[in-house]
C-alpha cells in the first residue's frame, strides 16, 4: 500500500515527466549523458539518488523491485531503498533475480543473467568518463561530439606501463555502440562484458551530477583495450567458501587476525539459490554436513 | 630564395587581434615556406605570443587571414575549416612548444605517456610499438631512456622542456610554433637545448615559428626575423641582415642592448 501523504513513488508527476523523457533521449542515443534537473531526494547525493530517481519515473504498481548494493540485497543501503520504495509506492519486492522486473544496483551487475523485460538501473557516482584527464565539461562535451577518445587510453597506458597489465579493475571504460564512451559506474570489470548485448534495458542515473544515460537492449559495449594487452576480468584461484561457485564474483573477508580469509560470492542471491539447490564450498564442508 | 613552384606552407595576411578594444597585434603579414625557421623578436608586450596564438588556430584574429597548406586538400583557412579538421591539424601536423613546460605536458602521467598521447590520439592502440616510439623520442632528445616511466615533475625544467618538443614531434608535424622554449632555463641548459632544436629542426625538415625575446636564440635557430614593437612588424628580412645590419630604429636599439660578455 502506498503510504499516506506520498505521490506515488515519492516524486511528483510533473518530475517523473522530466526525467521520462530524459531516459527516453538516454535510450534513443546509447551512451550519450542526457542533463537533468535532479531533484532533492530524502537522502544524501551519493547515496544513490540518481538511481531511485531512474527507478522512480519507470516504476509502477505491478513492477518487482529487487535493490543490490554490492551485489549484496542486505546491506544497509539495498535495505533503505527496498523500504523506500515499498513505502511510497506500494511495490512488491523481492531479493530474486529473476523474478525482479526493476533492479536498482549499485557496483555489482547480478551474476543471473538478466532477460528481456527486465531494467537494470544502475547508481552512479561520476558519470564522465573523461573527467581525470580534462576538467572543463565544454571540452569533454566537444571531446565527446567530435570522438576524440584516443587520450582515454593514455590511462591504460600508465597501467601498463607500471604493473604490467591493466590494473583499472572497476569503472573500467567502455565504448557503447562504437559511438560514445561511457563510465559504466563502479562496477568491477569482471561485469563489463555482462552488460554487452544485454538483452535487458539499463538505466544509468548520476543525482549530483545530474546526468542520465542508456543502453537499449542488445547494444554492443565494448571494453577499451590495446591490441597487444587484449581486455581480461579478473580471476580468482578460490572458489565461493559457502556454495563453491567457481564464476562468480568473490568478495575476500579477513577471518581472523592470523592471516585466515575466506572467498565468498558478493551476490548474495546467487550463492544462497546454489546452496539451497545443494551446491556446498569448502567452508561448508568443513562445518559438517547439515549446519548451512 | 624559394622557387616559385613551392607554395608557402603557412600565409598570415593582415592578422590583427584587439583584445576588447586593446591592442594585441596589428596587420601581420609573412609567409613560412617547408623546413624555414621564422623568429619572432620584440620586447614583452610586443605581440609576439599573440601572434603565435593567432596562427596556430589557438585565438581566433579579430581581423585577417591565416592559410595552411594542408597534405591533401590544398591550400585553407585555418579558422574556416570545420572544427574536427582544424583540431586533427593541431594534433598531428602541428606541434606547440610552450615557454612553461607545466601548460604543455600533462603532469600527472609518465613521460612514455606524455610522448604516446597523441599516438593514441590518433588512433595508436598496439601498446608495444607506442611504447617503442616513445623509447626512441626520449633518445632523439637526448633524455636517459631508464626514466621513461617516471613523472615529468621529477624531471628538470630543461628536460621537461626536451620532453615538451619530443611530445610534440613523435606525430611528425610539418610545422612546430614555439613560445620561448628556452625561457627559465640556465644558459648551458640553453645552448643544448637550442643544439638539439637545430638538429631537430634541420633533420626532420620542419618548418617553425620560434617566438623570443633573445637575439641570440633568433640568430642560432631562425632563417628569416619579424622584428615587433606595440603589435606591429617594424621590420623583417634574413636573421643575419637584420641583426647585423639593423635599419629601423627600434631594430637598432634592440641589436645594441645586447651585452656582449
Amino acid at each position: 500500500m502506498v503510504e499516506d501523504g506520498y505521490n506515488f513513488a515519492y516524486l511528483d508527476e510533473q518530475t517523473k515527466r522530466m526525467i521520462r523523457r530524459a531516459i527516453l533521449k538516454a535510450v534513443a542515443i546509447p551512451g550519450y549523458q542526457v542533463p537533468f534537473g535532479s531533484r532533492e531526494m530524502p537522502l544524501p547525493f551519493g547515496w544513490g539518488t540518481g538511481g531511485i530517481q531512474v527507478t522512480a519515473s519507470i516504476i509502477g504498481p505491478d513492477d518487482t523491485l529487487k535493490v543490490i548494493d554490492q551485489g549484496a540485497d542486505d546491506t544497509v543501503n539495498a535495505v533503505s531503498i527496498r523500504k523506500f520504495f515499498a513505502r511510497t509506492a506500494g511495490v512488491e519486492t523481492t531479493e530474486r533475480t529473476e523474478a525482479a522486473t526493476i533492479v536498482q544496483t549499485r557496483h555489482r551487475i547480478p551474476e543471473t543473467p538478466l532477460g528481456a523485460g527486465q531494467i537494470l538501473v544502475y547508481q552512479v557516482p561520476i558519470p564522465e568518463p573523461l573527467r581525470w584527464l580534462e576538467p572543463r565539461e565544454t571540452e569533454t562535451r566537444k571531446m565527446h561530439a567530435l570522438q576524440e577518445y584516443g587520450p582515454m587510453h593514455v590511462r591504460l597506458y600508465e597501467d601498463i606501463a607500471h604493473f604490467g597489465h591493466i590494473a583499472t579493475s572497476y569503472d573500467y571504460p567502455v565504448r557503447v555502440n562504437g559511438r560514445y564512451l561511457m563510465r559504466p559506474s563502479p562496477i568491477p570489470k569482471f561485469d563489463n562484458p555482462k552488460m554487452d548485448r544485454s538483452p535487458a534495458l539499463q538505466l544509468f542515473g548520476a543525482g549530483r551530477e545530474k546526468r542520465i544515460y542508456a543502453i537499449p537492449p542488445h547494444t554492443e559495449v565494448r571494453s577499451l583495450d590495446f591490441d597487444d594487452h587484449p581486455f581480461e576480468v579478473q580471476k580468482w584461484a578460490d572458489v565461493c567458501a559457502f556454495c563453491g561457485s567457481g564464476d562468480s564474483f568473490l568478495d575476500e573477508i579477513v577471518t581472523d587476525d592470523r592471516g585466515g580469509r575466506m572467498f565468498v560470492c558478493s551476490d548474495t542471491d546467487y550463492c544462497s539459490r546454489r546452496r539451497e539447490a545443494g551446491c556446498t564450498g569448502p567452508a561448508m564442508q568443513a562445518a559438517g554436513p547439515g549446519e548451512a | 630564395m624559394q622557387p616559385d613552384a613551392v607554395p608557402p606552407l603557412l600565409s598570415a595576411r593582415g592578422v590583427t587581434k584587439f583584445y576588447d578594444g586593446i591592442l594585441g597585434c596589428r596587420d601581420v603579414s609573412f609567409e613560412i615556406w617547408p623546413g624555414e625557421v621564422l623568429g619572432v623578436v620584440g620586447e614583452s608586450g610586443s605581440g609576439k605570443t599573440t601572434l603565435l596564438h593567432c596562427i596556430s588556430a589557438r585565438l581566433e584574429p579579430t581581423a585577417g587571414t591565416v592559410e595552411y597548406m594542408t597534405r591533401h586538400d590544398g591550400p585553407a583557412d585555418i579558422y574556416r575549416i570545420s572544427e574536427p579538421a582544424r583540431r586533427l591539424l593541431m594534433r598531428t601536423d602541428w606541434g606547440f612548444v610552450h615557454q612553461n613546460p607545466r601548460e604543455g605536458l600533462r603532469m600527472g602521467v609518465s613521460a612514455g605517456a606524455n610522448i604516446g598521447e597523441r599516438l593514441m590520439a590518433v588512433g595508436a592502440r598496439h601498446y608495444g610499438n607506442i611504447r617503442h616510439a616513445a623509447t626512441d623520442w626520449l633518445d632523439k632528445v637526448e633524455m636517459d631512456t631508464g626514466r621513461m616511466d617516471d613523472l615529468p615533475i621529477t624531471f628538470s625544467g630543461g628536460m621537461q622542456q626536451r620532453l615538451q618538443i619530443a611530445r610534440n614531434l613523435v606525430t611528425a608535424p610539418r610545422i612546430v610554433f614555439m613560445d620561448e622554449p628556452t625561457g627559465g632555463l640556465d644558459v648551458s641548459v640553453q645552448a643544448r637545448l637550442l643544439d638539439l632544436l637545430r638538429g631537430l629542426v634541420s633533420d626532420l625538415g620542419l618548418a617553425a615559428v620560434i617566438v623570443t625575446h633573445d637575439l641570440a636564440v633568433a640568430r642560432l635557430l631562425s632563417h628569416r626575423l619579424l622584428v615587433m614593437r606595440r603589435g606591429e612588424v617594424v621590420e623583417s628580412g634574413l636573421t643575419d641582415q637584420v641583426l647585423d645590419d639593423p635599419q629601423h630604429p627600434y631594430s637598432q636599439l634592440l641589436v645594441s642592448s645586447v651585452i656582449h660578455p
